[in-house]
């Protein structure tokens, strides 16, 4: 579903963000991104939703090679996806059912079926009763799971989620990425960058680690016993 | 489309103070444009006033018969640059001699002979009236047997033509000037509105938006924000004329359909401010 082959990524000339970088992602794999800081974790995740294409290489995503696309192509690439960042990224001027809306309305859904599929995606994260609270009024493992909704709403074929617990609480953190397990046990992959090292080694997912943009470590490779664990 | 006229409208309520602002703004530089306009117009009137004495006279040859006069004058009507031709008689000129030169009354009281000849006043149509035409004209009127002098003040005719040149090319280089300005103002007015939500354009693509999902509420935005402006700035150009109308001079305003300019001039720039700056922040990102 997601197949880098040979991707070099730089910024500039002296910035080398991936260096030589091939992995595949099946449909419904829950996988780590780790490495540290700097080691191009971002950048891979932004090779995926199309932000950045590789300096040379290939990335495919769902059938597309993203470099390929057009412009215009992106928008029905990205809602195909779903993306969560540290920081949330919700409206700040919305409530979190309109924030969950947005991402509905953006692909032209019919205003009568955005209603309920909002209202259901919200209790999936356990936020039925807090839909009319705007971000501000919700607590940072609440937002989260906001941003969870919304990149679920569209029914994505993969969750991107960028150190999705880096600006929560010990216990906030625990939620979210319990949630994000329930997610990818109905079926959607999810690919999570991380610097936690502790949730990653309680957990049997596949683990990719990156060090200065390249590929160290893929236990789906290294390990192939651990990275097998579907649901 | 109604998604785009609800996120417009919600752009309003979400940022009023700075939707406020960018409105006054907008409407500030429009209004200077406009009295720039207004002072053109009220200027454009008088040099009006002062162009419709532009005259041509003839005087004709004692003893003119009036069948020849007349059948000169339904020549001279036919000419294209004349607006109208008046008969004035040997008796009627005496008649309003006496009546402007007061000082002279005894002197032409006591005239057994009437001293003055018959004439034809000749006006031209607007935009015939310096000048190269009058001189024209006088050249064809000296073809008329019976004309013995024609007068028409040419130094006076010249330092119109003068004035009317630089109220032209002055008001041409100011209006432009504010223009531009008023052009500048607008498009970093909503150049800013843009910024301020760009945060909510990345969002927004980042979700799957297109381009053109994106962009139109802004342009809607941008219109409304420049006829909402353009509105107010025609509001305050007719409580300027009407100060300066009942405390100064007598003036004129616009017509409907020039003050319904200032206002689609407002709302075009406001899309096209929106739609540059839209089209540029989002080729960067
Ligand atoms: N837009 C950019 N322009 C230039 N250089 C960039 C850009 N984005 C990232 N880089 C560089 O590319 C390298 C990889 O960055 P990236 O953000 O992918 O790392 P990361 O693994 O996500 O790090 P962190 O854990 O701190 O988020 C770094 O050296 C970074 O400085
Ligand atoms: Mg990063």
């Amino acid at each position: 579903m997601i197949r880098f082959t040979n991707v070099f990524k730089a910024y500039s000339r002296n910035v080398l963000a991936l260096r030589d970088v091939s992995f595949h992602i099946a449909k419904g794999e829950f996988v780590f991104l780790t490495g540290h800081s700097g080691a191009g974790k971002s950048t891979a995740l932004k090779l995926i939703y199309a932000e950045e294409f590789p300096t040379s290489g290939e990335v495919r995503v769902s059938g597309y090679v993203t470099s390929q696309l057009k412009r215009s192509e992106i928008p029905r690439l990205r809602r195909r996806l779903g993306i969560v960042f540290q920081d949330f990224r919700l409206l700040e001027d919305r409530t979190a059912e309109e924030n969950v809306a947005f991402a509905l309305e953006v692909t032209g859904a019919r205003r009568s079926t955005i209603g309920p599929k909002v209202m259901r995606v919200l209790a999936q994260v356990g936020l039925a009763a807090k839909a009319l609270a705007y971000p501000r009024e919700l607590s940072g493992g609440e937002q989260q799971r906001v941003a969870i909704a919304r990149a679920l709403v569209n029914d994505p074929l993969v969750l991107l989620a960028d150190e999705p617990t880096g600006n929560l609480d010990e216990r906030a953190a625990r939620g979210v990425f319990q949630l994000l397990r329930d997610i990818n046990a109905s079926g959607t992959a999810v690919i999570m960058a991380t610097h936690n090292l502790e949730l990653v080694r309680q957990t049997p997912y596949r683990v990719i680690e990156l060090q200065e943009g390249a590929v160290v470590y893929d236990s789906a490779v290294d390990e192939p016993g651990k990275g097998a664990v579907l649901p | 489309m109604t998604l785009t006229v609800r996120e417009a409208l919600l752009a309003f309520r979400r940022a009023p103070l700075l939707s406020a602002l960018s409105i006054t703004t907008i409407a500030f530089a429009l209004f200077v444009v406009g009295l720039f306009g207004l002072v053109a117009l009220n200027l454009r009137r008088a040099l009006m006033g002062v162009e419709e004495r532009v005259e041509i006279v003839v005087y004709l040859m004692r003893g003119t018969p009036v069948e020849v006069a007349t059948m000169a004058i339904s020549d001279i009507q036919a000419f294209p640059e004349v607006a109208e031709v008046r008969y004035v008689t040997e008796d009627e000129a005496l008649e309003r001699a006496r009546r402007e030169l007061v000082e002279f009354q005894g002197l032409l009281g006591d005239l057994q002979v009437n001293p003055l000849p018959a004439s034809l006043e000749i006006s031209l149509k607007p935009g015939f009236r310096d000048t190269e035409h009058v001189r024209q004209v006088a050249e064809r009127l000296q073809g008329f047997r019976f004309a013995e002098d024609i007068r028409y003040g040419r130094d006076w005719l010249e330092k119109l033509d003068r004035l009317r040149d630089i109220a032209g090319i002055v008001g041409l280089a100011i209006g432009a000037a504010f223009a531009v300005a008023s052009i500048i103002i607008i498009g970093t007015t909503i150049r800013m509105g843009v910024l301020h939500r760009s945060r909510e354009i990345a969002i927004m693509r980042l979700v799957g938006a297109t381009d053109g999902f994106i962009r139109r509420p802004f342009l809607l935005e941008g219109a409304l924000k420049g006829a909402a402006g353009g509105a107010l700035a025609v509001a305050l150009n007719y409580a300027a004329y009407v100060t300066v109308d009942r405390l100064v001079f007598d003036s004129v305003f616009y017509e409907p359909p020039q003050a319904l300019l200032i206002v689609l001039f407002g709302t075009a720039l406001g899309f096209a401010a929106s739609a540059v700056s839209v089209r540029r922040h989002l080729k960067r990102i």
